[in-house]
């Protein structure tokens, strides 16, 4: 994982559940590749290729709630997506997107002054988002939990404690 | 302290607790379903082969089952030869049922107990007194090896019913009132706890309620043990010393303190495709319906299926609705079979399938383009029951009863009167 992720935005609004991320009949589906075509879809057609262009997603509040399903955020990285910044996330597509590997940042003041396609430069190290000459400061991911990130999610965090 | 934060210090070895601090704790018991071969797979990836302890794992084959595709019945054998040869001896194939249901039935769940697992409505738990929240795959495959899992505690609210429920109304539409003023991120990272008038609920509404919990983002929530939990708990439990129900302090710190009345709630019913867009019987009252659900972790027990064969009985359903009855267990089905239950709820016009997650997780019941169903599941997401244009409306069993008899949603207090 890279401490300083760049790139534009896709803008979505609250509640961003994770049946409308990946339907559940593809949860047969462990990798990204597979999941990727899939997420997003009832959305309407060519909606997953549109996201392809972006690089961050950001969220209103709760993106990610419903199902605990980990897939949502395999797929979201399958679309090539670096990031997710949303105002708030349900707990459990927060966990899981840690354990997948996928940075994730709580930033509530961002939601209001961003809009699609602009571009925003989030560095982890220190904890702020730069969006057109403006910064936005969130809390920093506790040590523990950026050290699984780091390393690419919770399967590679593990490997290294066995 | 309140219930979360006495489990979370007891499971993570402190004598106390405060919200937002971060604990490493030991679940008592690790729930995984049909996504255990995902588990499996990560274990096999890392190359990991020993489990903390067997014991505290339980796999129950409950959603897509039995298998509806070879790339199923694969995963699911991947699933059974890892219990058999890791001595997971908590294992339930496919004709067990639902598996939250499953394990409380089962005595694997007990007040102050912490329990994890790869399904968001481990909340559920809570209606028994212990600790329930949902984890990804790969978390479970981590708590399977290591014993362990980081966890932050929660801050508490405290909701306190007052009064009782006018007749035709139930759990389901006092949670149904609650997700739509709250939202579905009214209790995020919370942990709930329901007082007063839940004292004379049924563990079975309890169930309900700390299950459609999880659709306004609670960490954790809890039905308090009493007289009924620990009557539910008789003769289940493989050691009944470990009944050691845990309550809050006098003294506990609520962030926010709730009340309902509820004499005031009237059924409801959330429509697509939102749990938090609820709106009152007489708003959507007459709206077409194609399909019933009577399923679900919240609402396929045998209270609900009673209730519902209790509008039925004597009747048929509207010749342009299908009505689809999944029971949560095979206790579930045996005791409506012997009860003449679902004989009332067949002869109604119905279709039982076996027991399981069915429709509700896409297995079966799979809606076309421009259809609509009513269900009395707890998720009504775009999509989810099939076609991405088809819709779901979620109700009690009582309400869908009414509904399936009409051919539109209806309000269950006219079969009341």
């Amino acid at each position: 994982m890279q401490s300083v992720i760049e790139g534009r935005v896709y803008k979505f609004g609250d509640n961003i559940n994770s049946d409308i991320i990946i339907p559940g009949r593809y949860l047969i589906y462990i990798d990204r590749e597979r999941l990727g075509q899939h997420a997003f879809e009832m959305l309407g057609e060519g909606f997953a290729d549109k996201l392809r262009s972006f690089d961050i997603l950001v969220a209103g509040r709760n993106f990610g709630c419903g199902s605990a399903r980990e897939q949502a955020a395999t797929a979201i990285q399958g679309l090539g997506i670096k990031a997710v910044v949303a105002s708030s996330f349900a707990r459990t597509f927060y966990r899981n997107a840690i354990n997948d590997g996928l940075p994730i940042v709580e930033c509530p003041d961002l939601f209001a002054d961003v809009a699609e396609g602009d571009r925003i430069r989030i560095d982890l190290e220190a904890g702020t988002i730069e969006l057109a000459g403006k910064h936005y400061a969130f809390p920093k991911l506790p040590e523990s939990v950026r050290k699984i990130l780091e390393l690419g999610g919770l399967a590679a965090y593990l490997q290294t404690q066995l | 302290m309140t219930i979360a934060e006495k489990i979370l210090a007891a499971k993570s070895g402190r004598n106390s607790v405060m919200p937002g601090e971060i604990v490493e704790a030991y679940p008592d018991l690790v729930m995984s379903h049909t996504a255990t071969w995902r588990s499996v797979s990560v274990m096999q990836k890392i190359g990991a082969t020993k489990l903390y302890d067997p014991n505290r794992l339980a796999v129950v084959l409950d959603h897509i089952s039995p298998a509806k595709t070879e790339k199923y019945a694969g995963d699911q054998q991947i699933s059974r030869n890892f219990a058999r040869k890791n001595g997971v001896t908590k294992f339930y194939d496919v004709d067990s049922g639902i598996a939250h249901l499953v394990l409380m039935e089962a005595g694997h769940v007990v007040p102050g107990d912490l329990i994890v697992g790869t399904d968001s409505h481990c909340t559920i738990y809570g209606s028994l007194g212990a600790l329930g929240t949902g984890i990804g795959y790969t978390e479970v495959a981590s708590v399977w090896i290591t014993g362990k899992l980081w966890l932050k505690v929660p801050a508490s609210f405290s909701i306190t019913l007052q009064g009782g429920f006018a007749p035709g109304v139930c759990a389901k539409d006092l949670m149904l009132y609650l997700i739509g003023t709250l939202g579905a991120d009214g209790c995020g990272y919370k942990s709930v706890e329901f007082y007063g008038a839940v004292r004379d609920l049924s563990v079975s509404e309890r169930m309900t309620m700390t299950n459609l919990a999880m659709e306004m983002g609670v960490k954790c929530a809890f039905v308090p043990p009493d007289e009924k939990t620990a009557e539910y708990l008789n003769g289940r439990l493989e050691d009944a010393s470990r009944y050691c129900p845990v309550s809050a302090d006098a003294d506990a710190v609520y962030e926010r303190e709730i009340e309902v009345d509820l004499a005031t709630l009237e059924p409801m019913v959330a429509c697509p495709h939102e749990v938090e867009n609820t709106k009152p019987i007489g708003d959507v009252a007459g709206t077409h319906i194609d399909q019933v659900f009577l399923g679900s972790c919240a609402n396929a027990k045998y209270e609900d299926l009673v209730v519902a064969a209790g509008i039925l009985k004597g009747r048929k359903i509207d010749p342009g609705v299908r009505m689809i009855i999944t029971p949560g267990s095979k206790q579930i089905m045996l005791q409506a079979m012997n009860s003449g239950v679902l004989q009332t709820l067949i002869e109604s016009g119905g279709l039982v399938t076996n027991p399981g997650c069915g429709a509700c997780a896409g297995d079966g019941g799979t809606l076309a383009d421009g259809e609509v169903c009513l269900s009395t599941a707890n998720r009504n997401f775009i999509g989810r029951m099939g076609s991405s244009k088809s819709s779901i409306y979620l109700s009690s069993p009582a309400t869908l009863a009414a509904s399936a008899i009409r051919g539109v949603i209806a309000d269950p207090r006219e079969f009341l009167r």
